[in-house]
């Protein structure tokens, strides 16, 4: 990633929901700081068609937005970002909820952010079922610190601090969310942006925490060190890996393993958060 | 539920006996607090039980998170959503929130943070009082900022400084921090509450923030700004979350305090940390609250703060009655070290005795301003140790022995 934004409008490639960006409503043109081929703007673009097309009050769906190379989004986001702390966006996202009812957060994290420093609040903001909306978006590296190994790296791929491929075992986000209580959870990759756009519209009208992880290509830090230099390389790397659900049913754990298992895994209704506490709340008004 | 009930409720009017953490606890429930959210640990644990039981009757949330790093970034959401919001913790807990309180310093939120102080280093021994987080509470996290700490020293000061912590959290837009111990937030005093009209009078509310006011060339000015030489401060009210004129983009990094967005010029960077920090530090005599007593004639003065206060005004006393010149100068508020009350203290005495219950961190900062108005340094004596409490004793044995 890389803080230097280009210097005039003459260097901004059209962006199709650029309009719709904050940076366009302030500088009157938007622009991003990902590297080239970096999966993170056609994301960023889904998310502003969604807030176009359903036509949202933007103040109401706030973006936490966590630390990583994410963390430049909101230059291409739709409505208001608040920047947190490396890994802390689901708990001031329940400060935020428990405070004002009305909002529903939706807090923005990567793969080392969320797996890694912030998975307890990941794990307990699943289990309160809070009403929000996760996105993680798993690059399978931490990028913005120079490619390090992060909890999602593939067995055996080559990072910053594995320069031997030495590997850990990788993390299961989807299958973390399910365990702890999550009530809408998707998985999706930069080549079904058109299915991440459907649940993302489900996860705003879901009562409860939507969790949406979407895989995506980092040319930059994973794709250097492992082979996959070009931005199609990483994408069709994980759109290969990638397996449709009602696919992988019929398939055996040693066939599934290094696979990405995409679709919708989970859709259930639980009371949230704020109905047990405002129940309470109403119980001792009289 | 109206106004004026939530009002009625939030204040626990009348003459009771309570213990040190539930004065506290309903000392911020009348100042307006509407969002807790903490992690049990001794000693404090008491406060987080109690929010639990108050909090829902006044309309608001109690939050037992995960540990204290949520618990502390909880209270920030809930802060920038326009609420008055709290944490309470103790040593090991204290430690755990050294990240978000530096960033909650750096984006000037006006929240409120009690440490119900238990020895340390490590786990520490749970039961017993000791001040040693008095320097971490503004140099625990990363980066250089001031805050405004204050040290009750009875149940009814727990329930009384509570409101005035959450005023000045308001009035200065910084993190303030209530400093308890363990001995005082398990010692049971008689507390009296006031009627909810005359506690009404005290709160200071959260300011609204008006666009029109408020507004540098169409954007939200969210932060505090100030003239060139740092002798005026503009503090702003800010837009809460979930308004129409909250910022596209509040960030955690290094700001400019005008735009508000991210800087990697220098002299901006350098900009926001002097406007922090001196907001605080160079506003210090308008913050520091002191109590002054015997001071007049006095040859020797005591300086402390928080529960050593109450053994140093009776050796006072009893030092008076066999005619030695002592007076104390009682630091209700910690931080910002009360610069000019101690200066003008040791102008007029001849030496200065600091009992703590550490090993010196704030006598460190009076012997900074311990001269006389010629230049000549007045000793500092301490009267300091960790886990034990000071007898009156020690501290009139400590006056004699410097006399002689
Ligand atoms: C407490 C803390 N530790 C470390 C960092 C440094 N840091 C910044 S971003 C990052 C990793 C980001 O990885 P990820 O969340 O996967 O995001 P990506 O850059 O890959 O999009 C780290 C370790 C930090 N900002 N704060
Ligand atoms: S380092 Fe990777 S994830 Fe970060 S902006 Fe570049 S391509 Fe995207
Ligand atoms: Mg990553």
């Amino acid at each position: 990633m890389s803080y230097s934004a280009p210097r005039g409008k003459e260097n901004i490639t059209p962006h199709p929901y650029g309009t719709n960006t904050q940076m366009h409503k302030l500088m009157g043109f938007p622009f991003t700081m990902f590297c080239k081929g970096c999966g993170y703007g056609s994301i960023a673009q889904a998310i502003c068609r969604v807030f176009k097309e359903e036509n949202l009050q933007e103040e109401l769906f706030p973006f936490i937005v966590n630390i990583g190379c994410y963390s430049s989004m909101p230059t291409v986001l739709p409505g208001k970002t608040f920047m947190t702390l490396h890994g802390r966006g689901i708990a001031v996202a329940t400060g935020v909820k428990m405070a004002n009812p009305k909002l529903k957060p939706i807090s923005i994290h990567g793969d080392g952010d969320l797996l890694s420093i912030g998975t307890n609040h990941f794990l307990h903001g699943a289990r309160r079922n809070v009403d929000m909306i996760v996105i993680l978006l798993n690059n399978n590296i931490y990028g913005m610190t120079g490619g390090q190994l992060a909890p999602t790296t593939p067995m055996g791929s080559k990072t910053s601090t594995t320069p031997y491929r030495y590997g850990e075992e990788p993390i299961d986000a989807v299958e973390l969310a399910k365990v702890s209580g999550a009530t809408y959870i998707a998985r999706w990759n930069t080549s079904t942006i058109r299915d991440f756009m459907k649940s993302f519209k489900k996860a705003l009208h879901h009562k409860g925490f939507s969790f949406i992880e979407i895989v995506s290509q980092c040319p930059t830090q994973f794709g250097h060190k492992n082979n996959l230099p070009k931005a199609l390389d990483g994408f069709n790397f994980i759109k290969n890996n990638s397996i449709r659900i009602n696919k992988a049913k019929d398939m055996s754990p040693e066939e599934l393993k290094g696979k990405y298992i995409i679709g919708e895994h989970l859709d259930i209704d639980r009371p949230t958060l704020w109905d047990r506490k405002s129940q309470i709340i109403e119980k001792l008004k009289d | 539920m109206n106004k004026d009930e939530i009002l009625k409720r939030s204040v626990y009017t009348g003459t009771h006996l309570l213990e040190g953490n539930v004065a506290m606890a309903e000392g911020c429930i009348a100042a307006g607090c509407r969002f807790f959210a903490g992690y049990p640990i001794t000693p404090q644990s008491e406060v987080p039980e109690h929010m639990a039981k108050r909090l829902p009757e006044v309309g608001g949330v109690f939050m037992q998170m995960e540990d204290e790093i949520a618990s502390i970034s909880a209270v920030v959401g809930a802060t920038l959503t326009g609420k008055k919001a709290m944490s309470s913790t103790s040593g090991p807990g204290f430690a755990l929130m050294q990240e978000t309180l530096s960033w909650a310093n750096l984006i000037e939120m006006p929240l409120v943070v009690a440490n119900v102080q238990r020895v340390g280093p490590g786990s520490g021994v749970v039961s017993l009082p000791t001040h040693g987080d008095i320097t971490q509470i503004k140099r625990g996290g990363n980066g250089e900022y001031e805050v405004i700490a204050i040290a009750p020293n009875s149940c009814q000061e727990l329930f009384d400084l509570s409101i005035v912590a959450f005023n000045l959290a308001e009035i200065w837009r910084v993190p303030t921090f209530i400093l308890s111990d363990a001995w005082l937030g398990h010692m049971r005093e008689k507390v009296v509450i006031p009627e909810p009209e005359e506690i009404k009078k005290r709160i200071v509310p959260r300011p609204e923030y008006i666009p029109a006011e408020n507004e540098t060339e169409g954007r939200p000015q969210i932060y505090t700004t100030a003239n060139k030489d740092f002798t005026e401060f503009n503090i702003p009210a800010f837009p809460p979350l979930g308004s129409k004129h909250f910022p596209y983009w509040w960030i955690s990094l290094t700001h400019s305090q005008i735009s508000g967005m991210i800087t990697e010029t220098p002299s901006v960077a350098d900009n926001t940390n002097m406007t922090i920090n001196y907001k605080i530090s160079k506003n210090e005599a308008k913050i520091s609250i002191v109590k002054r007593y015997q001071l007049d004639d006095a040859e020797i003065a005591i300086i402390t703060y928080g529960t050593p206060s109450r053994s140093a005004l009776e050796a006072v006393n009893e030092c008076r009655k066999e005619g030695i010149k002592v007076g104390l100068l009682r630091l209700v508020t910690v931080w910002p070290i009360a610069e000019t009350a101690i200066r003008e203290v040791a102008e007029k005495v001849k030496q200065i005795i600091v009992p703590e219950m550490n090993l010196g961190q704030i006598a460190e900062q009076i012997e900074r301003f311990a001269f006389h108005t010629d230049g000549q340094r007045i000793p500092v004596h301490r009267v300091s140790h960790t886990a034990i409490l000071h007898t009156p004793k020690e501290i009139i044995d400590k006056i004699k022995e410097i006399i002689q």
